[in-house]
């Protein structure tokens, strides 16, 4: 039996960048960056003009972004007004996050310290609970299909998108909503990234430069609508691209560190071109996983190295989403899947804002500070996508554009 | 701790509840809980409000009956005299 095709029907972002997935790749080939103060939040992003009171208040900062960015992909889908295409459990829904509603939990921290267990509010454990987006995307859009949430930190959002392509490959759901969603701009978070000794004290984003000196925290959402090729083809979808290869691996080798050879990196990107019967020379762009720490873009560049080998690799353009809108941990594999297909689809390779000085031992072509156009090398245009997270988790998808 | 004038205690009810969703208008005396979608955990937000307010504990048994803002009201009324 040969294996189920998926497409990419519709997709839906709130990040840095703005609310929607267009001004997020187009503010980006600009060069802009979403930064501000150190830090990406999502400043153009108000709840209220998307949700109702009782939605409002009965889910955490990262599921509002998770519900909004889902609008927006499912009417891209051509779901909207309520209709859905398929039977309602037959679509799944699978959202990364990397801590949940930690807004809400330390709120609720709070409420307990200062006034007691009595008071702590009925509604703390659905804010904060890791699965609350899944579940918010699910009552919201009556999606019966097996829904939940995947936790691997700052891989999860790639984690999401390969889980949910597989959950179609073998026959589970005939389309799913997945992505991811994050809002941890909180003090504990900062804190505890500030103390691993992970976030940038110049609070700039620049992978791939000599100065790099940590991850910008970002936060916001990526969401994509998923369908089974033949079937999305016979309602006449939309479609804006395929997961043509996934695979993940992990290091076994330090709890925040990436192992410095890039070796099980390496070998995720070479399962992801096995996954999608491809050579790396039909590769046209790597999204990276590129958070500008030290550590993190060296040990990249080596598992490219290590993949393509050191003469293709330096032809393979190469960016960080990352440097426009820091990195949105659980979120970021989602909203860089969902930048890169727009990118495919404009013939356009984003820049990697900010890189200015080269880092002598970085030695391939990361596109600094301008975008550039681009021809496919094939019919259709392919891009691998990157994630790696704190505990060892390396994620890595082939996408395809259209043609 | 506030009087618990029947006034009043309608008074913080119905901007409780408004708070939980429902435009305030909706917010009747003779509103169901079900036609405002007031849930079983908005039901627990409000016996904490009103256990703050005026010191009427409210359980899960008494917020079972209650199907009306009008109930509620009632019975944090009585309770608390």
């Amino acid at each position: 039996m040969t294996r189920r095709r998926v497409v990419i029907t519709g997709v839906g972002a709130v990040t840095p960048l703005g609310v929607g997935a267009d001004v997020l790749l187009r503010r980006w080939v600009a060069g802009e960056s979403g930064i501000a103060d150190g830090e990406g939040a999502c400043r153009d992003f108000v709840a209220a003009d998307h949700l109702s009171k009782k939605e409002l208040r009965r889910a955490d900062r990262f599921a509002h972004f998770a519900m909004v960015a889902s609008d927006e992909a499912l009417a891209a889908a051509g779901w909207g007004g309520g209709e859905l295409p398929y039977a309602s459990e037959r679509i799944g829904c699978v959202l990364a996050t990397g801590i949940g509603g930690l807004g809400s939990l330390e709120e609720q921290h709070d409420v307990l310290r200062d006034s007691g267990a009595k008071a702590v509010s009925p509604l703390s454990v659905p804010l904060f609970m890791v699965n609350a987006g899944a579940a918010a995307l699910s009552m919201r859009h009556a999606l019966r299909g097996p829904a939940y949430s995947v936790g691997s930190a700052c891989a999860a959002g790639s984690h999401a998108i390969g889980t949910a392509a597989r959950m179609i490959q073998t026959g589970d759901a005939d389309a799913v909503v997945t992505g991811g969603a994050e809002a941890t701009l909180t003090p504990l978070a900062r804190a505890s990234f500030v103390s691993a000794s992970a976030l940038s004290p110049s609070g700039i984003s620049r992978p791939f430069d000599a100065r790099r000196d940590g991850f910008v925290m970002g936060e916001g959402a990526g969401i994509l609508v998923l369908e089974d090729a033949e079937r999305a083809a016979q309602r006449g979808a939309p479609v804006l691209g395929e997961v043509r290869g996934y695979a993940s691996t992990s290091d076994a080798y330090h709890l925040t560190a990436t192992e410095p050879e890039g070796t099980y990196a390496a070998a995720a990107i070479e399962a992801a071109l096995r996954d999608a019967a491809l050579e790396p020379d039909a590769i046209d762009y790597i999204n990276a996983h590129g958070t500008s720490t030290e550590l993190n873009d060296a040990s990249e560049t080596k598992a490219i190295k290590r993949v393509f080998g050191e003469e293709l690799a330096r032809t393979v353009p190469i960016s960080s989403t990352k440097s426009a809108i820091g990195h949105l941990l659980g979120a970021a594999g989602a909203v860089e899947a969902i930048a890169t297909l727009l990118a495919l689809r404009e013939r356009v390779l984003p820049p990697t804002v900010g890189l200015e000085q080269p880092d002598p031992e970085l030695d391939l072509d990361y596109l600094p500070l301008a975008a550039r156009p681009f021809t496919p090398k094939g019919e259709r245009p392919l891009a691998l996508s990157n994630s790696f997270g704190f505990g060892g988790h390396n994620v890595v998808l082939c996408l395809e554009g259209v043609a | 701790m506030t009087i618990a004038t029947p006034d009043a205690v309608e008074a913080r009810i119905v901007e409780a509840l408004a708070s939980f969703g429902p435009d305030i208008e909706q917010v009747t005396r003779e509103a169901t809980f079900e036609e405002l979608d007031i849930d079983s955990l908005d039901l627990v937000e409000l016996a904490q409000i009103v256990e703050d307010d005026y010191g009427v504990e409210l359980k899960g048994d008494d917020m079972k009956n209650l199907k009306t803002v009008g109930d509620a009201i009632d019975l944090v009324v009585a309770r608390a005299a």
